[in-house]
């Protein structure tokens, strides 16, 4: 079970208090009557799946109950980031330097988040 | 390559089994070949299998990145069915049953199918009216499938707790007759073998770091840790790791990759006659002839290539085990384990054409993939074979994500397969 911290509450809570939710940073377009079938199949149905680094949207469901966004190598399951809904996407330069923190932590021997 | 039959066998026995041959070569990739499949485990092997036999095609590697049949071909729990509600789904697992039927004798390798019969167990209002729609279409497409009542269901797996105030309730069940288990290494290695012999090079220990394509588009080999190989056509086996791979040729995929456990508990004498699944509160079971109970649990919520999974799930899994059969609610539990499967929006796989020429894929099995193994695995072949797909894996294309023909099974069965 992960152990996954709340940017609202401030703690590191079980993973059984939280709902993923998918692909974060979707953005819902503006006139869905106007796109072409692809770009619809793209939106609808087609999702980020990188073995790697992914940037997800989860739910306190049984807790505060809002929305956050989270950075989590898909890899070792650990996450990198948690920030509240509606900051910014963090830049590709941003999750490097995450990762490279993970790495150094992995070094030093210690778990990482 | 050497036939497994009784003169065989008593003619090594006097040399004390030493005079066996490898079952399969393990050659060095030569520069090209006609079709490349990547992804060794059940549906990559049969589709090189049937590539060979029923289309004549034998310049053929397989290419496997671990080693062959390391991956849900050998994770899984084993159960084949073909109770599907639409009529493509029907005709492609039912396609897949009829040649599990004969598989053992057509590979000259024993491949331990055993039709014990599968149950899915209905615990409310609402499974026992799903249930039995599955049960009228599956007979209009000419599947068996029959329901039965409690005291039926009891009779056919004695273990199965039926009394009226058990948590879960049984409330009738849908029999599966023809369905059951199979060895899923038996299914691997016997593909191998048998396309091995035909000529098709199994290369282990190769992982594909990327896909090369023309200028004009089209697929012209593939990169790998052991150099680039040529192939005038590509097929993706590869399960949990399809979107990586279709991602090197450009393609994103409606796909996710979640973490699937199974566990199996200690091997103890035959106790459990049938398959029993339980979609409502999620546990399926079996036994193995070995004697262990073969028990399957559901995916983490979250996407991960780990191949491992949450303890909270086995236990959520465990818990309604042993509500239902309060028998084994002592029992210990041995081995516990995961693999990675790739979910579609609609949980019906995907096998066909894609927009890169030359490139084809077969991927989407979820939770679900062992049971289609040889049908998934001949369609594939015909696929790649003839440049379209055969007529029963016409609708499971990656456009029907576009055009909107769905083979909505996920909301069919409310569960992934």
């Amino acid at each position: 079970m992960l152990l996954i911290h709340c940017p609202y509450c401030k703690s590191d809570l079980p993973e059984l208090e939280f709902a993923n939710a998918g692909e974060a940073h979707l953005v819902r377009p503006a006139d869905m009557s106007d796109m072409s079938d692809a770009d619809f199949a793209d939106y609808f149905f087609v999702r980020d799946n990188p073995k790697g680094v992914n940037l997800e949207r989860w739910r306190h469901a049984h807790g505060c109950g809002r929305f956050f966004n989270a950075v989590r190598d898909t890899v070792s399951d650990k996450f990198l980031k948690v920030y509240p809904a509606g900051e910014p996407r963090p830049s590709d330069a941003e999750v490097k330097a995450l990762l490279e923190a993970q790495a150094e932590g992995r070094k030093d021997g210690g778990s990482g988040a | 390559m050497q036939k497994f039959n009784a003169f065989n066998l008593a003619a090594k026995a006097l040399r004390g089994h030493k005079g066996w041959d490898k079952q399969w070569r393990s050659p060095e990739p030569k520069k090209h070949y006609d079709v490349i499949i990547v992804g060794a485990g059940g549906h990559g092997l049969g589709t090189a299998y049937y590539l060979a036999k029923e289309h004549g095609i034998t310049n053929i590697a397989v290419l496997e990145k671990g080693w062959l049949g390391g991956g849900n071909t050998g994770r899984n729990t084993t159960i084949i069915r073909s109770n599907y509600l639409y009529d493509e789904s029907a005709g492609l697992y039912n396609h897949a049953l009829k040649l599990w039927e004969t598989l053992s004798a057509d590979l000259d390798y024993n491949v331990m199918f055993s039709q014990r019969g599968v149950m899915m167990v209905a615990h409310n209002v609402h499974d026992v009216q799903s249930a039995q729609r599955h049960i009228h279409a599956n007979r209009l497409n000419g599947v068996d499938n029959v329901w039965l009542t409690p005291r039926e269901a009891k009779a056919y797996c004695p273990p199965l707790n039926i009394s009226k105030s058990a948590r879960y309730p049984v409330m009738g069940a849908a029999l599966q007759r023809k369905g059951g288990t199979a060895r899923h290494d038996a299914v691997a290695w016997g593909y191998a073998r048998k396309a091995s012999a035909l000529g098709v090079d199994i290369i282990q220990n190769c992982e594909v770091t990327g896909i090369d394509r023309a200028p004009s588009g089209e697929v012209t080999g593939v990169q790998t840790t052991k150099g680039a190989i040529g192939a005038k056509q590509v097929g993706i086996v590869a399960a949990g790791h399809t979107s990586v791979l279709m991602e090197m040729a450009g393609v994103r995929m409606p796909l996710e990759s979640y973490p699937l456990q199974a566990l199996v508990s200690e091997p103890v004498k035959p106790c459990f006659p049938c398959v029993v699944m339980s979609n409502a509160v999620h546990a399926y079971i079996s036994q193995s002839d070995k004697g262990e109970l073969v028990i399957g649990a559901g995916t983490d919520q979250y996407l991960s290539y780990s191949q491992t999974g949450s303890m909270h799930i086995l236990q959520h899994t465990l818990d309604a085990i042993c509500e239902l059969y309060p028998m084994f609610s002592r029992m210990k539990m041995l081995r516990t384990w995961g693999g990675i499967v790739d979910v579609t929006p609609d949980r019906s796989p995907i096998i066909g054409k894609t927009p890169v020429d030359g490139l084809f894929v077969n991927c989407g099995w979820g939770t679900g993939g062992f049971k289609a193994t040889p049908g998934s695995a001949h369609v594939f072949a015909h696929t790649i074979a003839k440049n379209e797909p055969h007529p029963i894996n016409a609708g499971f294309t990656l456009d029907r994500f576009r055009t909107g023909r769905l083979i909505d099974e996920a909301a069919a069965a409310a569960v992934a397969h």
